[in-house]
């Protein structure tokens, strides 16, 4: 019985101090009725080397394509040591600290994240964690217009130049509160958010501002004068970042007069593998006065009886097992393994690995942009500039040549067509440290081969020949 | 000592991190002026760090956690590594679907799995967590009545039992939640439940096996009840563990469920996280499923999003949820089979019936004594605290000092001193017995020196913390330069 330590000598004991004929009888007091089946549809157990042979086809057949995917996802290098420490029994089985002597060591792990959080954002406190990057955009959303008392809108004014998903994400998840989310254009030559548009809506009643950092055009924002126009206009600001973006850019803490409000994005690229989406970590940073807005975990340093230092879960009052109806969230489970793994990476990457990291990764994209526009009919879309991905137009449709790229094993991006209709053949793409000179050229080659059989007007033959 | 206390400036993991160049594309008024002030250490200095911090943890690994409605069961080791393989762990969530097969296969299989067993019409894996699977079924809920223009339902019921989640849950679905009260036996109180019922009812949030670890009888009659006045039944899926292959929700007469696959499904609780909470719905909700979802024409496997899906409550992480967790479940799953699934119920419920038994005749006070145990129990320590002046979190502390966790203490918030006890099916009977053991040995203690259990525990790095000074004079990061003080 896999799992399941008892011998049937056993089970005839146990059930005789009980008092009970058989383990039936144990669940005597559900009504007969609800007793369900064998569940035969699920067959029979498979043993360890079955389901190994099986998993092992079932990640063969994905292949390992060459990825110039980003679009809120990144192939980063993570040190060897961060996923066996992560995955150390004491981390991976351990459970939320309640019980904080027995849990010290999650605890302090927690507390040192908070510290580097804080210092990487240069803000003044972080939570220890949320679900993803898109569903922390909708708990600071939240906090915000708990926290905004000047502004009775419940209106949130969100860049377009945002991720479609968490755009679409933070609709999901506060549309039933009555929040509306109201859009901000981008300026069609430089990518970034529209400085005109937004200033459409000055003097209006709005709870916040959200800045993207990088924007997901890859676009970098004047986050000065973004964070300083939601402070004139009496708005909170919600800053939205790519965390490795942080060790080389100015962090939201420093942006415009006073820093942002609240700070959040996805930590994925600090230690979380691609993994196909999830899991990943939220963040949340926030300036001191908001931190009993804020939702989560939060972990606090004290001492014990005897006065030496230790760690606890505090400001509990904020959540949902004291305050119920009444709490910040209704978040309980959050992604600590996660929050693990990026300490330790951070740990061994320091501010100088994460900032070369991070210029890599700059370097790379501008080497492949230079690649590809070099073959003559691509451009780049926007002028303004750019992290680690960028917006090319195409001379034919994004997606016929995505589909013929792929089909060589490359992955050349992410087509804007579903989400940005209106940029037409556009394709985001992203190069990190990951990909090499060579990978770089392979993309570049097959890229010039889909050009030149459009020119033959032959696409359509050489992908059904490959 | 904090990971910054072994830093100095200038120390580095060399290995981890290639030479760069100036960032050569940006301007100079979006750089970084400051560095932060990260730790400076060797690759084995943060080794060690992390080696050493994580042996002051207890864990399922480590030691028996017989956490109430946690669910704190072995996890295998084979669902991590073939979880990390590298063609899933390096597959891009926006690759094409050429590009996915395999993953989605074992996606779609692990929604069909979850219906199965849960007995309900379709699932969606996208929650990322309990609460989560909680949000996106009562936003199903108000979805449904939405639909159909039934807008004066304002109100979520919930038992008084509840986990705090629940409530918290019905608010930021733009609800109201009402509380209903538990009778002396643990059942719903079926007059009160009446009494709330009405037009303004949007629906119910149940457990069942309650918190108050007992199976709600008349769970059928709620259901026709709730029904009867135009609301809809909500299963939390936190306590699936003690029904898994012996009843299903949907029999119950549910209409949308979470399922916490980190508790039934015995994927790593992580030190909180990540979890998992797929959702199934009965036919009448299936339109309302969040996004996304996988989907078959019988031979491949697609995506299923707004457009298949226009009256989905939508999406609820940028991505498709937490995959890495599902595929852990599935190699669960896959491993256990019908035969494995039902016995996890089996096991789990005569684990906890044992311990519970034992306790009993070791004079331990059981909070519903004349009801089955499910897969959990409550005791009451009121007698204790009252005769010998120890309360429950003394014991829960001293347990540790015996190289045990505690269970869930004060919770359920409705029984006063308790806990919340929950051995799991993968527990062997000598860790049952040790607990009761040291549970007796303790109130023996208590007899003799009560002030000694009131500073336990002893042989943990800390000793009880100062949660007050903790909330109060608020320390949440290290400040640079405190180190050197």
């Amino acid at each position: 019985m896999p799992f399941i330590p008892h011998t049937d000598k056993e089970v005839r004991q146990m059930l005789d101090v009980i008092g009970a004929e058989s383990i039936d009888d144990l669940f005597d007091e559900i009504p007969d009725a609800l007793r369900c089946g064998s569940l035969e549809s699920l067959g029979d157990g498979l043993w360890e080397q079955e389901i190994s042979t099986l998993m092992q086809e079932k990640a063969r057949e994905d292949g390992q394509p060459l990825c110039f995917i980003g679009a809120g996802a990144y192939d980063h290098h993570i040190p060897a040591a961060v996923w066996q420490l992560a995955t150390r029994g004491e981390y991976y089985t351990a459970y939320t600290p309640y019980q904080a002597e027995a849990s010290q060591g999650t605890l302090q792990l927690l507390y040192e994240y908070q510290s580097m959080m804080t210092e990487l954002m240069a803000m003044d406190v972080s939570n220890a964690s949320l679900y993803d990057g898109a569903s922390a955009l909708a708990e600071a959303v939240l906090m915000a217009v708990r926290a905004n008392r000047k502004s009775k809108s419940r209106r949130i004014l969100i860049p377009r130049a945002l991720h479609p998903h968490y755009r679409a994400t933070v609709h999901t998840l506060v549309k039933n509160q009555g929040i509306e989310l109201v859009e901000v254009a981008y300026d069609d030559k430089t990518g970034q958010t529209s400085l005109d548009d937004l200033n459409r809506h000055k003097g209006g009643d709005f709870a916040a501002l959200v800045i993207p950092q990088p924007n997901f055009f890859g676009v970098l924002e004047d986050v000065d004068v973004l964070a300083g126009w939601a402070q004139a206009n009496g708005m909170l600001s919600i800053a939205v970042v790519n965390p490795l973006a942080m060790a080389l850019l100015t962090p939201p803490g420093e942006w415009g007069p006073q820093g942002v409000d609240i700070c959040c994005g996805e930590g994925q690229p600090l230690g979380a593998p691609l993994s196909s989406g999830g899991p990943y970590f939220g963040f949340m940073c926030c300036s001191q006065k908001l931190v009993r807005q804020m939702p989560g975990r939060i972990i606090g340093r004290t001492v014990d009886l005897d006065g030496r230092e230790g760690f606890a879960l505090t400001l509990q009052a904020r959540e949902q097992h004291i305050r119920r109806s009444k709490a910040t969230s209704n978040i309980c489970t959050n992604q600590g393994l996660m929050v693990t793994a990026a300490t330790i990476h951070m740990s061994l990457m320091g501010a100088e690995g994460l900032s070369r990291i991070a210029r890599r990764c700059h370097g790379n994209l501008q080497l492949l942009v230079g690649k590809l526009t070099g073959l003559g009919e691509i451009e780049p879309r926007f002028s303004g500039s750019v992290f680690h991905e960028a917006v090319l137009t195409l001379p034919m449709e994004t997606r016929q040549v995505l589909r013929t790229l792929a089909a060589h094993n490359v992955l050349g991006g992410f087509d804007l067509a579903t989400h940005y209709p209106e940029l037409g053949n556009a394709l985001l793409i992203c190069a990190t440290e990951n990909r090499s000179g060579n990978d770089m050229d392979k993309y570049r080659l097959k890229m010039e081969q889909v050009l030149a059989s459009r020119r033959q007007g032959a696409c359509a033959t050489m992908a059904k020949f490959d | 000592m904090l990971i910054f206390e072994h830093s100095k400036p200038g120390r580095r993991a060399q290995a981890q991190a290639p030479s760069a160049d100036k960032p050569a594309g940006i301007p100079e008024k979006l750089l970084r002026k400051r560095k932060p002030r990260l730790p400076e250490v060797s690759e084995m200095q943060a080794v060690r760090h992390y080696t050493r911090l994580s042996q002051k943890n207890f864990s399922i690994d480590t030691q028996f956690y017989p956490l109430g409605s946690c669910t704190m069961k072995y996890n295998p080791r084979a669902c991590n590594s073939l979880a990390m393989l590298p063609g899933l762990i390096n597959r891009h969530p926006l690759a094409p679907d050429t590009h996915s097969q395999g993953f989605m296969s074992a996606m779609h299989e692990l929604q069909e799995i979850l219906k199965e067993v849960t007995g309900m019409s379709a699932v969606s894996l996208a929650p990322m967590a309990g609460a989560q699977g909680e949000f996106s079924g009562i936003a199903m809920i108000r979805a449904y009545h939405d639909a159909r223009n039934d807008t004066g339902r304002t109100e979520i019921l919930v038992p008084d039992a509840a986990h705090g989640t629940n409530p918290a849950t019905a608010v930021m679905c733009g609800y109201k939640a009402r509380e209903i009260p538990t009778k002396a036996d643990g059942d719903v109180d079926m007059d009160a439940l009446q009494d709330a019922l009405g037009p303004q009812t949007a629906g119910i949030m149940l457990t069942n096996p309650s918190t108050l670890g007992v199976f709600e009888r008349r769970i059928k009659e709620i259901a026709d009840r709730v029904h009867g006045a135009g609301g809809l039944l909500y299963y939390d899926g936190a306590n699936l563990n003690a029904i898994l292959g012996r009843v299903r929700p949907g029999d119950m007469g549910f209409d949308v469920i979470h399922m916490n696959l980190h508790k039934t499904f015995s994927t790593p609780h992580g030190g909180g996280g990540p979890g998992a909470g797929p959702v199934g719905v009965s036919e009448r909700l299936l339109p309302f499923l969040p996004i996304p979802m996988v989907g078959t024409d019988g031979r491949d496997f697609h995506w299923l999003t707004e457009e298949q899906c226009p009256q989905s409550i939508g999406r609820l992480s940028a991505f498709a949820g937490n995959a890495g967790v599902l595929l852990r479940a599935y190699v669960y799953a896959k491993m256990l089979g019908a035969e494995g699934m039902h016995r996890v119920a089996d096991y789990s419920t005569l684990n906890a019936n044992y311990m519970l038994k034992r306790l009993m005749d070791a004079g331990f006070t059981a909070a519903y004594p004349e009801r089955r145990a499910t897969h959990e129990f409550i005791i009451t320590l009121k007698k204790e605290a009252k005769e010998l002046g120890v309360n429950a979190m003394d014991f829960a502390k001293r347990l540790l000092d015996y190289g045990m966790h505690a269970p869930t203490t004060y919770f359920p918030l409705l029984v006063p001193e308790c806990f919340l006890i929950e051995p799991t099916e993968t527990e062997a009977r000598e860790s049952l017995d040790a607990f009761v053991d040291a549970m007796i040995q303790i109130r023996e203690e208590a007899k003799t020196d009560a002030e000694k259990l009131k500073g336990a525990p002893y042989s943990l790095p800390v000793r009880r913390l100062d949660d007050v000074r903790a909330a109060r004079e608020l320390d949440l990061h290290w400040q640079p330069g405190e180190d050197q003080a």
